[in-house]
């Protein structure tokens, strides 16, 4: 077994020393009658080539975004991500380092986290930022009980433009009752969001781009939010966009909560990915999640370590601000170095190329006779309705190979409102030929279908 | 700049931009320090766009990025890899993180278009690959533990003990228990298992140890009630040993109505020798970046999936694979979702990778190989350091106390760090908390003979000069690693979580 270093010579060497006759000794403590003596019903060992082949064939089943055009979105996006990145992240000292923990033999994690962390503070406008979450989804879960915790407050509202998946998790993380709030889906932009704070309301929810891609006044979220003595939680589950789009920050956003996929990190099937959090320096003692900081050694050589842990399980228990520990540290990485290849110049540009992909995805579409385009505004996904229910026509062009989008009724299967419409993302990937044969197979679809 | 005897750098340069180290071990500035928000290592087209679509809401203010260069960039963070210890370098002896080999084959497999280039909104008529892959893992999980049913979707451990917990919750409300508040937690738990019951609005119940490490049933049976809805006991424990009166536990446990939820961080040591659903549990999670070797990554990401009893199935949250079908809504009894999407795809990849390389023959094998290296390290070892539950072998890790340092002055810490200028990484400090300055030593199965004979030879050194009255090198340790120790109260007290601009840095008050 290639991946066991002992021979049978050196176990039995390593059992005299013992003072064990057999390994099996060993293991008296287990009660006997839990001790297995078959082997677990389940294959024998596999030389590579045998288990390379095993997984190339389950692989080959899937029809990978690359293999046609591909216009899906909805929280997850598909980027060129730089071959350097995919590189360094996979050096030994990156891969298989353990938590910084120890920190005068982590320097590299550490000083990793802190650029990392001040690339997230500043690219959403914010003070602080964490060292990263499991996701965007179970970000904005935190973000909502630590909203709660700054306001002692409990009453949670959450926008009808909120991804229902994240919805749906926060749904999970605080139980359903009177405290929380989701508005009904809102695919034209609308909400009224503003007029539902009341004196017992920790915070709003608002996405933006929001699921259904239009662009959301946050200014007046934030005022409005501000003037019940609420926090204003802000959600971005695309991130180029805060290369175009103003910042959360300066718009007047208490959290801002990030899936930070799009950066660095490949679609995955949807993991792993990585949440970002920022938020105020004020309420920086309730974050969730590990923290680096700054410091000096012995020598009084600049260093970093993770500090105010006091909020955090391993030393708190049941008292900490959450149960995290694991975070997301390789995506995390992934992310950073994305980053810092892009630079500001390269995000804005970035940025500006996905609007253009998705102004013209969005020109070609009002070409397509019964398709009706939602937004009036968006950054790179866009919301249209068909005259038919959406899921049968998307399965359609699946099978001639066109990946159209996603039909909302997949996530909202008892919200009849949202049975024909169609989310559709347009990243810097998609090229004019990829935009022609949606808008053909669409056409085509949608005649036979009349 | 003075050198040690392995001609690597004690001191350093002054702080700053341009402390440069050596060669071999740089003092690398930040990135904002090299950068600027000019340069760009991607090229891209630089397109026109109107604001039509807009809305209005264009960026006006400044992001303040920096951007490096291609060539910059691989030199930065391979610089910066350079002050990391990783298992490809060295043994990571930390207990309780089983920090095992991680197979290069994981990593190409997870890399396969039709794993990494999927969309988890697909069709899934389009990724039939990928639920068959989901349904193997969950096989293989649950044939390992015999248990009824998986959820895979947890982000890592504490998440897939939340998913059980909650699963616990809903069963009980589900049954009109809901009045059950209370759940058991022995002394030696992981930090993360008080958390969970805390978060999830359960007031923990803590059950003493015994003086041989292990829980006693008459402790459990004593502390059951009505109102307690579940144990959460971690086996083996965290002592390192494995519980004898864990299936007497597990019966008082359900007898008195509640339920039985394993932490399965120390999976690692019983794999396809005991099956946790043999011994009465009724959810566990399992840390695939443990057990299944998926890389540790700087802490992250993890995997956490948890298995469930026949009992607890109905109420797993979705999504989840059954018969070939990805579940995305269920109606009535499911308590949602936990997170986007379907969970750690790239990590389920690894681990299967993993699983099938190995077998079920060669998983029971590292276990028993992980077993014997912790028991050697225990029985080399323990003449000179103080073993604080001696008389029975250990699981697959191997705990010591602070004892045979008394009156040395020289602390766990102390030693922890001097073990850092002798190449090794640390071993767990100060863990388990029912032991007094606790070293948690958690070899794993992928250490050879040699490595482990070196490891202990290094360790027999160094307790025999703490002993001997040379304090000053632990208390000075650690003088050859790319830092000494930081100043962490200093980190804590003024935190500086981001980078400034030194003109945007407060003067200071003296």
């Amino acid at each position: 077994m290639r991946y066991l270093p002992h021979s049978e010579a050196e176990r039995a060497q390593m059992l005299a020393v013992i003072g064990a006759a057999t390994a099996e000794d060993l293991f008296a403590r287990v009660p006997a009658e839990a001790l297995l003596h078959e082997p677990v019903n389940l294959p024998k060992h596999s030389p590579e080539f045998l288990v390379e082949a095993h997984m190339r064939n389950l692989s080959r089943q899937n029809v990978a975004a690359g293999d046609g055009p591909f216009f899906i979105g909805a929280g997850a996006y598909r980027h060129h991500v730089p071959a350097t990145v995919d590189h360094l992240i996979q050096r030994s000292e990156w891969l298989t380092a353990y938590t910084p923990y120890q920190p005068e033999v982590s320097q590299g994690t550490l000083q990793m986290l802190f650029e990392f962390q001040t690339q997230v503070a500043h690219l959403t406008g914010m003070e602080v930022a964490n060292a990263s979450m499991y996701d965007g989804s179970t970000g904005t879960a935190e973000a909502v009980l630590m909203a709660r915790r700054l306001t002692r407050r409990n009453r949670i509202v959450l926008s009808g433009g909120l991804h229902p998946h994240y919805r749906d998790v926060v749904r999970t993380y605080l139980g359903d009752g009177p405290d929380l709030v989701c508005l009904p889906a809102s695919p034209e932009g609308q909400g009224d969001i503003l007029n539902r704070i009341d004196a017992d309301t920790a915070a709003i929810v608002v996405q933006t781009p929001d699921f259904y891609g239009h662009l959301r006044n946050l200014r007046a979220a934030a005022d409005a939010a501000h003037a019940a003595g609420a926090l204003l939680i802000v959600v971005v589950t695309e991130v180029v966009s805060l290369g175009l789009i103003e910042s959360p920050g300066a718009l007047g956003a208490d959290i801002v909560v990030c899936e930070g996929q799009s950066i660095g990190n490949p679609l995955n099937f949807g993991g792993p990915y990585v949440g970002l959090l920022a938020t105020r320096k004020e309420f920086v003692r309730q974050m969730p999640g590990r923290l680096c900081g700054e410091t000096v050694d012995a020598d009084g050589t600049r260093g970093f370590v993770l500090t105010l842990s006091t909020r955090e399980q391993h030393i708190r228990r049941e008292k900490a601000t959450s149960n995290i520990c694991t975070n997301a540290g390789l995506c995390a990485l992934a992310f950073s170095i994305h980053m810092s290849l892009l630079g500001e110049a390269g995000l804005k540009r970035l940025a500006r190329l996905n609007h253009e992909r998705a102004v013209k995805l969005a020109r070609m579409l009002g070409t397509v006779p019964g398709v009706e385009l939602l937004n009036k505004s968006f950054f790179n996904e866009m919301t249209i309705r068909l005259p038919v229910p959406a899921a049968p026509v998307v399965e359609m062009l699946a099978q001639a190979g066109v990946l159209a989008g996603l039909p909302v009724s997949r996530l909202e299967p008892d919200d009849p409102a949202v049975e024909n419409l169609i989310v559709l993302a347009a990243t810097e990937l998609t090229t004019d030929t990829d935009i022609e044969m949606l808008a053909d197979c669409l056409n085509a679809a949608l005649q036979g279908d009349a | 700049m003075s050198m040690n005897n392995q001609g690597r750098p004690t001191g350093t340069c002054s702080a700053g931009a341009a402390a440069t180290g050596s060669s071999l071990l740089p003092n690398e500035p930040l990135l904002f320090e090299i950068g600027d928000t000019e340069h760009s290592g991607v090229d891209l087209p630089d397109v026109e766009i109107d604001g039509a679509f807009l809305g209005g809401f264009e960026r006006r203010s400044e992001i303040d990025l920096a951007g490096l260069t291609e060539p910059e960039a691989l030199r930065h963070y391979v610089r910066l890899s350079r002050l990391n210890y990783s298992i490809d370098s060295g043994m990571y002896p930390l207990g309780s993180c089983t920090m095992k080999h991680n197979p290069r084959l994981n990593e190409k497999m997870a890399r396969l278009p039709g794993f990494a280039d999927i969309h988890p909104l697909q069709p899934v008529s389009t990724v039939k690959g990928a639920l068959r892959l989901m349904d193997e893992l969950a096989h293989w999980l649950m044939t390992l533990t015999n248990t009824a049913a998986v959820c895979l979707t947890p982000k890592a451990g504490a998440h897939g003990e939340m998913a059980g917990m909650m699963a616990i919750r809903a069963a009980q409300d589900a049954a009109g228990q809901g009045h059950r508040k209370v759940v058991l937690v022995p002394e030696s738990a992981h930090g993360t298992n008080p958390a969970t019951a805390a978060f999830l609005g359960y007031s923990v119940r803590s059950i003493p140890a015994r003086d041989d490490g292990t829980v006693d049933v008459e402790a459990v049976k004593a502390a059951l009630s009505p109102d307690v809805a579940a144990i959460m006991l971690t086996n083996p424990n965290t002592c390192g040993l494995f519980e004898p009166e864990v299936i007497e536990i597990a019966a008082a446990v359900h007898e008195a109505g509640a339920f039985f939820y394993c932490d399965g961080a120390n999976f690692n040591a019983i794999m396809g020798v005991v099956r946790p659903g043999d011994l009465g549990i009724d959810a566990m999670h399992i840390n695939l970046h443990k057990t299944f070797s998926t890389p540790h990554g700087g802490g992250g990401p993890g995997a956490g999936p948890v298995v469930l009893s026949a009992a607890l199935a109905p109420f797993a949250p979705v999504p989840f694979v059954r018969k070939g079908e990805l579940v995305e809504h269920v109606e009535g009894q499911h308590l949602g979702r936990i997170t986007a999407f379907n969970g750690q795809m790239g990590m389920y990849v690894r681990a299967l990778t993993y699983m099938l390389s190995h077998g079920g023959d060669g998983l029971a094998q590292a276990a028993k190989d992980a077993v014997l290296n912790a028991n050697y390290i225990k029985a080399r070892l323990e003449r000179a350091f103080s073993v604080p539950f001696p008389g029975q072998p250990c699981m697959h890790e191997a705990l010591f106390d602070d004892s045979f340092l008394a009156g040395s002055g020289v602390s766990t810490l102390d030693f922890a760090k001097a073990l850092i200028d002798e190449g090794f990484h640390p071993m767990t400090m100060y863990f388990p908390l029912v032991v007094h300055g606790a070293m948690l030593v958690e070899p794993t199965e992928s250490e050879s003979k040699q490595t482990l004979d070196r490891f202990c030879d290094v360790m027999l050194e160094l307790a025999a000069d703490a002993k001997a009255g040379n304090a000053g090198r632990f208390t000075s340790a650690p003088t050859r690693a790319p830092r000494r120790r930081l100043d962490e109260t200093r980190a804590a007290r003024l935190p500086v979580l981001t980078w400034s601009r030194p003109e945007e840095l407060p003067q200071a008050a003296e």
